[in-house]
């Protein structure tokens, strides 16, 4: 944006111009946390920045199924009371949360981290989708989730991953429905997903 | 304060990105404001009741607030949701091809009620045909022609001589067709046999049913699809993203019909 002028101080314009970059910032708003940061007690935005660059330095992700971790691999990859013949799929870390807070899965997960968007130039080639068939090489699953979100995107993805996955020969199912159209995964209450968890279906082709 | 002001229009939402928390940005095309951004508050939660509405693809009457940015959605129907199109990855990913291009082709805030039957009907087209390929080169042909971008098709675009009969040339930076004299001084010139110079004066002249009468397939049903799209990429000066998605699909619909 670089609205600095000379009014603005150059550091302060640098962060309004970071800030800016995050999603679902606009420039009123990048303006307004940067004064805002700019206001707070030194030590809590020493504990912020430092905080981000921990994120950085010490936050990875898990080789198998590509979630946020500080070991690699992650701690339900490397749980041995988990069932490693099911695989459930999702598209952010986030998702993960919200399943694994219905306390009815006991399966494995893989984040694909996004979802196809053709407009937007997001293909499979953006998402972990190689990782995924990586995964299935072992022979070990017998059955995929697909977890994506139920709007056109994450339908669009299921779709295609229903194409690729299919001539492997492991059972595909869908989530079942229930959880309401263009409605968030990470926004679902404990008990629809739950139902949708257990009521999930084959995908017919 | 005064209230905002409501409005309705019908629209066909085109693509979202999420905003904040739990709003998304919806780029709408509508038939008599055109393209615009409007806002729609909560929709990423699941107990929105608007969010299947407002999915991309849809053509839906919306109630609209005046905002200070963006309009603000306050109610919508939806009206059509073409739900073949939304099954099958060939047909969903050629409808998003068309609401890409109607996205980097309408203008702001411009009446456009041609262009929006055009690609409403597409659309349905999309949903139902067995040619999913030439009902894009159909559309892309006549909202070339609406948005005024015609290919020149009868007369050499270069010096204006008619063209022979023969294999001619294809310069979408001169306009359309060009004769085998000019095609070796243009940049980008490429080799328009005459079976797709007629496809192509079809497309631009015929109905789509006259359009969709003759099966295109193969080489020549490539050749078609190259031309129009360089012509397009010329004219936006950049690519269309959701090709990239259709052309792998297309690999990968081969190789896996090898394979079986
Ligand atoms: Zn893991
Ligand atoms: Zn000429």
């Amino acid at each position: 944006m670089n609205e600095s002028t000379p009014a603005t101080a150059a550091p302060l314009a640098r962060l309004i111009d970071e800030l800016y970059k995050l999603p679902g910032i606009g420039p009123k708003s990048a303006q307004r946390l940067a004064y805002y940061l700019l206001r707070m007690p030194a030590a809590e935005a020493r504990a912020l920045a430092s905080a981000i660059v921990e994120v950085k330095e010490r936050v990875t992700f898990c080789s198998i199924c590509q979630n946020v971790t500080e070991v690699d691999p992650c701690r339900i990859c490397m749980d041995g009371e988990r069932d490693r013949s099911i695989i459930c799929v999702v598209e952010e870390p986030l998702d993960i949360l919200a399943i694994e807070r219905t306390q009815s899965y006991r399966g494995m997960h893989h984040v694909l981290h996004g979802a196809i968007s053709p407009i937007d130039g997001i293909g499979p080639e953006d998402l972990k989708v190689s990782e995924l068939l990586q995964r299935l090489r072992s022979g070990e699953v017998r059955e995929i989730i697909l977890a994506t979100n139920p709007n056109l995107e994450g339908e669009a993805t299921a779709m295609y991953l229903t194409r690729l996955l299919r001539p492997l020969g492991v059972l595909i199912t869908r989530l079942a429905r229930g959880l309401p159209v263009g409605g968030d995964l990470e926004y679902a209450d404990d008990l629809t997903l739950k139902r949708a968890l257990e009521g999930r279906q084959e995908i017919e082709s | 304060m005064s209230a905002p002001r409501m409005y309705k229009t019908e629209a066909v939402i085109l693509r979202q990105r999420r905003l904040g928390e739990a709003d998304r940005i919806l780029c709408i095309y509508t038939p008599a404001y055109g393209k615009m951004d409007v806002k729609a508050r909560g929709v990423r939660k699941t107990t929105s009741r608007m969010s299947g509405h407002l999915q991309p693809l849809t053509r839906c009457m919306l109630q609209l607030a005046q905002g200070h940015v963006n309009d603000v959605v306050a109610g919508c129907e939806t009206l059509e949701s073409f739900q073949p199109l939304r099954e099958n990855l060939d047909r969903l990913s050629r409808g998003l091809y068309a609401a890409e291009l109607i996205d980097r082709f309408a203008p702001e805030r411009m009446h456009s009620f041609p262009t929006y039957r055009l690609f409403v009907e597409t659309l349905r087209r999309l949903a139902e045909a067995e040619d999913l390929d030439q009902t894009l080169r159909f559309f892309e042909m006549r909202l070339l022609d609406q948005c005024g971008f015609r290919p020149e098709l009868e007369a050499c675009s270069g010096c204006g001589s008619r063209l022979e009969a023969l294999d001619n040339s294809f310069a979408p930076i001169s306009g359309g067709a060009v004769c085998h004299v000019c095609a070796g001084g243009i940049a980008g010139a490429r080799v328009l046999s005459l079976n797709g110079l007629k496809v192509l004066r079809l497309l631009q002249h015929g109905s789509y049913n006259d359009a969709m009468r003759v099966r295109i397939e193969g080489p020549l049903a490539r050749e078609v699809e190259t031309h129009l799209r360089s012509f397009i990429v010329s004219v936006l000066e950049r690519d269309v993203n959701a090709a990239a998605f259709i052309e792998r699909l297309r690999r990968e619909g081969a190789r896996h019909a090898v394979e079986a």
